[in-house]
Formats: C-alpha cells, sequence, structure tokens
C-alpha cells in the first residue's frame, strides 16, 4: 500500500520537478533580479534621454573614480546590516583614519606607517562600536550615532579644524596603487572596489563568518542555542566596516591630495542608500553584494544623469527619494513573493 | 566507567531574585531515557539550557560521565555529545534548509571556506533516508520558513542525530505534530535507545512521555518533586500524582 502510494507521489512529482525550475531560479535570486533590473531599466532611461554623455567612456570614468569611495564602505556596511545593526559612525572613521595618517606622517615623514596607523585606527574603532552594541548592549543605532559626533568632534579637536594638503603622498608608492590610473584612465580605486567586493561576497556567501552573519540576522537566539559566538562575530562586523571605512578615507583624500576635516560626512546617506536599494533588508537576515555594489553605483549615476538629461541640480535628491523608496517597494514585494 | 552518563548535583540556578531551579540532583543513566514533566514555568526548560551549556547553573556542579564539567558553554557540551531539540527549534526561517542542518558547524576547510556541494549531499541524503521526506517542497535549497510544523521539527532532530550525539534531549518534540509524525518521533525515541544513546524527553503529554521513559521526573516550581520508573506506575496513578502535584507541590 505505502509503496504504491510512494511510487505515484514520485512518477507525479518529476514533472513538476522540471517545470518549477524558472520558479526555483526566481526564488532563489529574486533579491538580485529586482536590482539588475532596476539597474537596467535606468541605464536605458539615461542613454535614451541623454545619449551624448551615457554613450561616451568619459563618464563611466568619471562614476569609477568617485563612487569607489563609498561603494567600497557599502560592501561591508551590507554585512552589518545583515546582522541586524547598523553603524552611522563610518563617516567620521573616514576623518579620524586620515588625523592618524597626517600625525604619524608628521612624526616619522613614513607615508606607508602613515597608512598602516590609519588602517589600524579603523579597526579600532570598528572594535569600540563593536564593544559598545555587544558588551553594553547599547543599540548600534545609538551606539554609532553617539561615536558618529565623538570620531568627528576628535577630528576636529586635533586638526583645529584645518585642511592640509597631502601633496607629499603623491611621490609616494602609495598614489598609484590606491588612486593611480591604467591605460586611458581606467582608475584603480575602482579595481579597490572589485577587490573588496569579491572579497566581500566570498566572506559572506562561501564562509563560515557570513554562514554566521547572516543566522544572526535571521535569528539570533538560534545562532546562541547553535554554539555562535555572536558577540564576537558582531564585533568583527564592526571592525571589518571600520578598517574599509578607514581605507576608503585614505583613497578618498589621496585622490584630491588633500585633507578635509568634513571628509566623509557627504558619505553617511549615500552609503546606506546603496545599501538598501541593493535590496538588503533592514530587518537583517537577507541581502547581497551584487545588489549593494549595483545600489552604489546607481545612487553615484543619478547626480550626473539629472544634470546630463537637463534637469537642474535641485531635482538630483528628489530622485534619490523617489528610486529609493520605489526600489525598496519592489524589493518588498519580491521577497513576499518568495515565501 | 561512570554510573552516569550525565549528573546534575545541587544545581541552582538564579535569575536575579528568582530561583528557576532550586538544589537540582538529576542522574541520566546510559541507555535510558528519562522523561521530564511539570507545569509551564516549572524550570523543565531552565534545567535543559543548563546541560546544553546555554544557562550557566548560579551553584551546583554538572558531571559528564563523571568528569566534572565547569564553565559549561554550548560548544562545550556539543564536544561532550549534548545534542538538544529546542521547544523553539532553533531555526533560522530565512535560511535555505542545508545551511540549518549545519547551523554553528558548517563543514569548511582550514580556512573557513564553506564546502557548500558537500552540505547540499549530506542534507539530500539525510532528509530521504532519516525523515523519509519525499515531498518536492523539501529540498537542501528550500527555506526552512515555508515548512509545516512536522518539516521543521524533522529538520531539528535529523540535525540533533546526524552529530552522533550521546545525550539527546528533546524539549516538547511534539509540540505542533500530526498524529502519524507523533508516532514517527516516539519510534525515534525507541532507536536511540537501541542505539545505546541516552535521552531526557520534555511532553506536556503524560501519555508520549509515560510511552517512551524508563523513568519518569516531576519537576515542580524549581524543584524535583518526585521520580518513578514507568514500569513501576500506570499511567492512570502517575496522572493522579500529577494533579496532585499540581495542586499541593508534593505527591503525598
Amino acid at each position: 500500500m505505502s509503496s504504491q502510494t510512494n511510487e505515484v507521489t514520485s512518477k507525479a512529482s518529476q514533472p513538476r520537478k522540471e517545470a518549477f525550475r524558472l520558479g526555483r531560479f526566481v526564488r532563489a535570486y529574486g533579491p538580485q533580479l529586482g536590482i539588475l533590473g532596476v539597474f537596467f531599466t535606468l541605464w536605458t532611461i539615461f542613454i535614451v534621454s541623454a545619449p551624448n554623455t551615457f554613450l561616451a567612456p568619459l563618464i563611466y570614468y568619471a562614476f569609477m573614480s568617485t563612487v569607489p569611495f563609498f561603494a567600497m564602505m557599502a560592501i561591508p556596511l551590507t554585512m552589518v546590516v545583515i546582522a541586524k545593526e547598523i553603524d552611522l559612525s563610518f563617516p567620521s572613521t573616514m576623518a579620524m583614519g586620515m588625523v592618524t595618517f597626517i600625525l604619524t606622517y608628521n612624526a616619522t615623514t613614513s607615508v606607508a606607517l602613515a597608512f598602516i596607523a590609519a588602517l589600524g585606527t579603523g579597526i579600532l574603532i570598528g572594535w569600540l562600536n563593536g564593544i559598545i552594541v555587544v558588551k553594553f548592549g547599547i543599540p548600534s543605532l545609538v551606539a554609532t550615532l553617539g561615536t558618529q559626533f565623538f570620531w568627528r568632534g576628535a577630528v576636529l579637536v586635533l586638526s583645529q579644524g584645518k585642511s592640509g594638503s597631502l601633496i607629499y603622498a603623491r611621490e609616494s608608492l602609495l598614489h598609484p596603487l590606491l588612486v593611480g590610473k591604467i591605460g586611458a584612465g581606467f582608475p584603480v580605486q575602482m579595481l579597490w572596489l572589485i577587490v573588496i567586493a569579491i572579497l566581500g561576497w566570498v566572506l559572506l556567501n562561501r564562509h563560515k563568518f557570513g554562514a554566521h552573519i547572516y543566522l544572526i540576522g535571521d535569528n539570533i537566539k538560534s545562532a546562541e542555542l547553535m554554539g555562535i559566538n555572536t558577540g564576537r562575530t558582531r564585533i568583527r562586523i564592526f571592525m571589518l566596516l571600520g578598517l574599509v571605512a578607514a581605507f576608503a578615507g585614505v583613497v578618498a583624500s589621496l585622490h584630491v591630495a588633500f585633507f578635509w576635516p568634513s571628509l566623509g560626512e557627504g558619505y553617511l546617506l549615500r552609503t546606506l542608500a546603496s545599501v538598501f536599494l541593493g535590496g538588503t533588508s533592514v530587518f537583517g537576515g537577507t541581502g547581497t553584494i551584487l545588489g549593494t555594489f549595483l545600489g552604489a553605483f546607481i545612487i553615484g549615476a543619478i547626480e550626473a544623469a539629472t544634470v546630463a538629461v537637463g534637469l537642474t541640480g535641485f531635482w538630483t535628491q528628489l530622485i534619490y527619494g523617489l528610486i529609493i523608496v520605489l526600489s525598496v517597494i519592489m524589493h518588498t514585494f519580491l521577497s513576499k513573493r518568495m515565501e | 566507567m561512570a554510573e552516569y552518563r550525565l549528573e546534575l548535583r545541587n544545581v541552582t540556578k538564579k535569575f536575579g531574585e528568582v530561583r528557576a531551579l532550586e538544589d537540582i540532583n538529576f542522574q541520566l543513566g546510559r541507555n535510558e531515557v528519562v522523561g521530564l514533566l511539570g507545569d509551564n514555568g516549572a524550570g523543565k526548560s531552565t534545567l535543559i539550557k543548563i546541560v546544553t551549556g546555554y544557562y550557566q547553573p548560579t551553584s551546583g556542579e554538572i558531571l559528564f560521565n563523571g568528569e566534572k564539567a565547569d564553565h559549561l558553554t554550548v560548544s562545550k557540551a556539543r564536544q561532550l555529545g549534548v545534542e538538544a531539540v529546542y521547544q523553539e527549534r532553533a531555526l533560522a526561517e530565512l535560511q535555505t534548509l542545508w545551511r540549518n542542518i549545519f547551523l554553528g558547524r558548517e563543514i569548511a576547510n582550514r580556512w573557513g571556506l564553506l564546502d557548500i556541494p558537500m552540505m547540499r549531499q549530506e542534507t539530500h541524503r539525510l532528509m530521504s533516508q532519516s525523515m523519509g521526506f519525499t515531498s518536492t517542497a523539501v529540498n537542501p535549497e528550500s527555506r526552512v520558513g515555508n515548512f509545516s510544523g512536522g518539516e521543521r521539527q524533522g529538520v531539528a532532530i535529523v540535525r540533533a542525530l546526524y552529530f552522533d550525539a550521546e545525550i539527546i534531549i528533546l524539549d516538547e518534540p511534539t509540540m505542533g505534530l500530526s498524529l502519524k509524525e507523533t508516532a514517527k518521533l516516539v519510534n525515534f525515541v525507541h532507536d536511540i535507545k537501541m542505539a545505546g544513546k541516552s535521552a531526557i524527553f520534555i511532553d506536556h503529554n503524560i501519555l508520549h512521555v509515560y510511552n517512551v521513559a524508563d523513568r519518569v521526573v516531576v519537576i515542580d516550581r524549581g524543584r524535583i518533586a518526585g521520580e518513578f520508573l514507568t514500569k513501576d506506575i500506570n499511567l492512570d496513578t502517575l496522572m493522579e500524582k500529577m494533579v496532585r502535584v499540581a495542586e499541593t507541590g508534593s505527591f503525598d
């Protein structure tokens, strides 16, 4: 009797399995397909309405030159958000890293040491964020709101609010390595963004660390019951963002060979917007690196596009807002359909 | 060889001023299934969370095979062979089935890189062989959030079995299960015994506990109110005693 039923079900299930392949593909890659759709739709709109700008390579070199400054940080920020945390302090980390860079250079006249000191500062700031969140149990929104002010304040106190030239770094090897040009003008920082994105993807999708990040964001209690050290994992995510923020700070500063104490201030909302535009859930547990990567370029392109299309710069923010809200609605709709 | 696989000596657990467990002495023998009975909030879940290393006892000792285990953590308890199927099942709903089977114990190389094909393959094998899930809805790539109660329980149990536990703890395992699934579960507990392992079985349903346990331990308000060998007591007497415990806190 039971073997008969088994046969019937297995026979019936064979063709169904085939027919549902596409459905399964959409279910598995829904978030990426959504953002890819948005990306190519917008791109088409840009090309159609401003062909002179968007069919020339120049604009793409420009994007690849400036988008990496915040897109780099959006990669580890994606991990923070997947783990159901947030970090608002990374713009200040960018600047604080540069303050230690300059202080170290002034003391040692070594650009390499200055660079290492900047990265170390980023890791330290991230570690402190993690400690405040994990050990003191402070929600990360409030904790990093506080540290964001604190480190910006430290930057202003230490720099006395003064900006400064980094022209000396131009002669060092660091300059071509971080912000040089390849061939006709391909910016090296774009390569760094690609490297960080690939490393981030491997870490998130092919490494234990990433498996634990998704799990923590999905159900932190399960994670604890299953023996995952949720505190240590979360501290490490904050450290990773701190490290990349400091790196991005050095890259952005070397690009203009100048340090501004306000370094990073324009990046907070763009970076966050890249992550959410890319389909990472505010509720944690889901999100992709590809989504964030494309999200960052959409954010980066809108400003140029509004002007190229013939609208005034005043339109930029309005269009940002519109695209972000529409995309998040789309992602929510897609994830409901996937259930 | 030590007499007991697991022993708790004078274990007390306080949450602030609240005493969740008081002076618990508990033993689990080799090849033994112990049923834990008690009302909601009696301390059953706290007791098992101490055994699994999730909570640290305020005072008292835990011994595995006669050896004291100080500062027990979840991963340490797992190394000692404790596996739990929790009441809340400890599943990650947004994650795929294979990720849930290997939660916290991913198959990875020494750099921490995951062996995903291996985990998928193992999951596929486990689901069809151990649990008899042949439905196309249950494949290694499906999300656990879409599973039925029985399927979720199956995932939690398969996970506990896969890692070759010596002590298996089942916290309300029949909750949300159909009659057929419950029968399967009861068989599974018998299998645990046959394989020479030990189990702690917690359930609201006295009948289920009576059917599978060698010994029943009754907990009331954080204390052990009494224990019986199931072969020495019939179900009606056990039920009467349970009612009396609920009313008076003792059997007499």
